[in-house]
């Protein structure tokens, strides 16, 4: 299949950025959207053009380095999919992609496609940990969870942190993903002498990232390659709210 | 390493501080100030059905509101006091969503080439515009059927000849603003009820399916209720 690009070029964050259009041919269907990448990459480094840069790593769809706003969703069109596991059959031969990084004051774009995510790591450095003892392992069930929350906690924790619901959402918020981390340590025994610390902290560390406030307009949760549920916001605002009305103990 | 959590026992203001200056604390600040609001509008809908009773009844409802916690209180104290509190929500409301907006702007300095509206719904892509244009109806809804200054007849003595006079066949633009404004307000309430559960804590899938149809059923009888009361008059129905 041929294809025309639109792809977002910024030398360095200094510089204005731009779309410059590329035309890519014999696309096979069954390549990767980060391969079909590479192919142009290829191209350009032949012809003596600089490559596109674009974030990248275990390209299996765990990793979380991988994200590109393709036609304008975050991730491409396919639902619950990272980019790297997007094909190319879910395109149309002679389509044009916008292919654009993610937008949010909180992550400058390093360069073209590439933008510095760290305000997650200080998200997750203000809470998103549980403090353990060091020694020796405890016995795998000394501590028994129930079964639901096990599961909940499993499916918040998921999440991979790629960025795509701060991508998605219109007040470019991180809720989805504290949430998502707040959720997981919450519902667990281990996460539970923190965990009125944790929501005060991780959140603070959101706004003061520059994150937006969430309005609860659910466009995280379909970018979302994890489905990571729209509930998990919930939990957080319960959390808040209990810290900062009552009392500590 | 803090086993046990670092922030003592805070004061009162303290408190409020804690809660209102985090961007979910400012959700809150909406979520509690929107359901105060959505329970005036509520009282509000059910009295306006008076209407359908018969002038006198709908008169005397009318001054009874001004009587409400008399002798305890002086005529129209209970009125003034509501008001006040009203309007207080209102200011609140109105802040926690500008400095939300402000900060959602500024979250996102270059916006995208391309970019898809907002999928979720109708009701959550208006909220911030919607808002706006419920707060113009609600100045210019005071200054028509309160104050009586943009009324035809404007006797405050007789509401019902006002209300009346205000929805005649004849000025059926009035009615189609009010019409306008009522489905914005509904629109704005089916997202802002489900955002307020969502803010105070609702977390579960089934919760969420339940919270997102209450919403919605409520914005529907909310806006039937008051739309049910001018578009009567204007076919004639109540004169």
């Amino acid at each position: 299949m041929n294809l025309t690009l639109r792809i977002w070029r910024q030398p360095d964050p200094q510089n204005k950025g731009r779309m410059i259009t590329y035309r890519v041919t014999d696309v096979s269907p069954d390549m990767s959207f980060l391969e079909m990448l590479d192919m142009l990459n290829e191209r350009l480094t032949l012809e003596g053009e600089e490559p596109v840069a674009f974030d990248h790593d275990c390209r299996e769809g765990i990793c979380g380095m991988c994200g590109l706003m393709i036609n304008g969703v975050a991730h491409g069109p396919e639902r619950a999919t990272t980019t790297c596991q997007l094909h190319m059959r879910q395109f149309k031969d002679g389509d044009t992609i916008d292919v654009e990084p993610w937008r949010a004051r909180a992550f400058p774009v390093v360069k073209d496609l590439v933008v510095d995510r760290s305000a997650f790591d200080r998200i997750i450095q203000a809470g998103g940990y549980v403090s353990a003892p060091t020694g020796s392992a405890p016995d795998a069930h000394a501590v028994p969870v129930p079964k639901a929350d096990a599961d909940a906690a499993f499916e918040a924790a998921t999440c991979i942190g790629c960025g795509a619901c701060v991508a998605a959402c219109p007040n470019g918020s991180a809720m989805l993903f504290t949430a998502a981390k707040v959720t997981h340590l919450g519902l667990l025994p281990q996460g539970q002498p923190e965990r009125r610390d944790r929501v005060l902290d991780m959140v603070a560390a959101q706004d003061e990232a520059g994150f937006g406030g969430c309005t609860n307009a659910g466009e995280c949760t379909p970018a979302c390659p994890k489905g990571i549920p729209l509930e998990v916001i919930g939990r957080l605002n319960r959390d808040h709210l209990k810290a900062t009305t009552r009392p500590t103990r | 390493m803090h086993w046990t959590n670092r922030r003592s026992t805070p004061s009162v203001t303290g408190m409020v501080l804690l809660a209102t200056r985090s961007t979910v604390g400012k959700k809150t600040v909406m979520a509690v100030t929107g359901i105060v609001l959505v329970l005036f509008l509520v009282a509000h809908m059910v009295g306006n059905l008076k209407v359908f009773v018969g002038a006198e009844s709908f008169d005397h409802y009318a001054h009874w509101l001004r009587t409400i916690g008399t002798p305890v209180l002086p005529d129209s104290w209970y009125l003034w006091i509501q008001r006040l509190v009203l309007t207080a929500c209102v200011i609140a409301h109105i802040w926690a969503a500008t400095v939300l907006a402000v900060r959602a702007r500024r979250a996102r300095p270059v916006r995208y080439a391309h970019r898809r509206p907002i999928q979720g719904s109708y009701a959550a892509r208006t909220m911030r515009w919607g808002g706006v244009i419920v707060l113009l109806f609600v100045v210019y809804h005071i200054l028509d059927l309160t104050t009586g200054h943009l009324n035809p007849v404007g006797d405050r003595q007789h509401p019902y000849g006002n209300v009346v006079a205000d929805f005649a066949p004849e000025r059926w633009y009035v009615t189609l603003f009010y019409v306008l404004a009522v489905v914005t307000l509904g629109f704005h309430l089916r997202h802002g009820l489900f955002s307020a559960l969502r803010t105070l804590g609702q977390r579960t899938t089934a919760g969420e399916r339940r919270a997102r149809a209450a919403s919605l059923g409520f914005a529907v009888a909310l806006c039937a209720g008051f739309l049910s009361v001018p578009l009567a008059v204007t076919l004639g129905l109540v004169s």
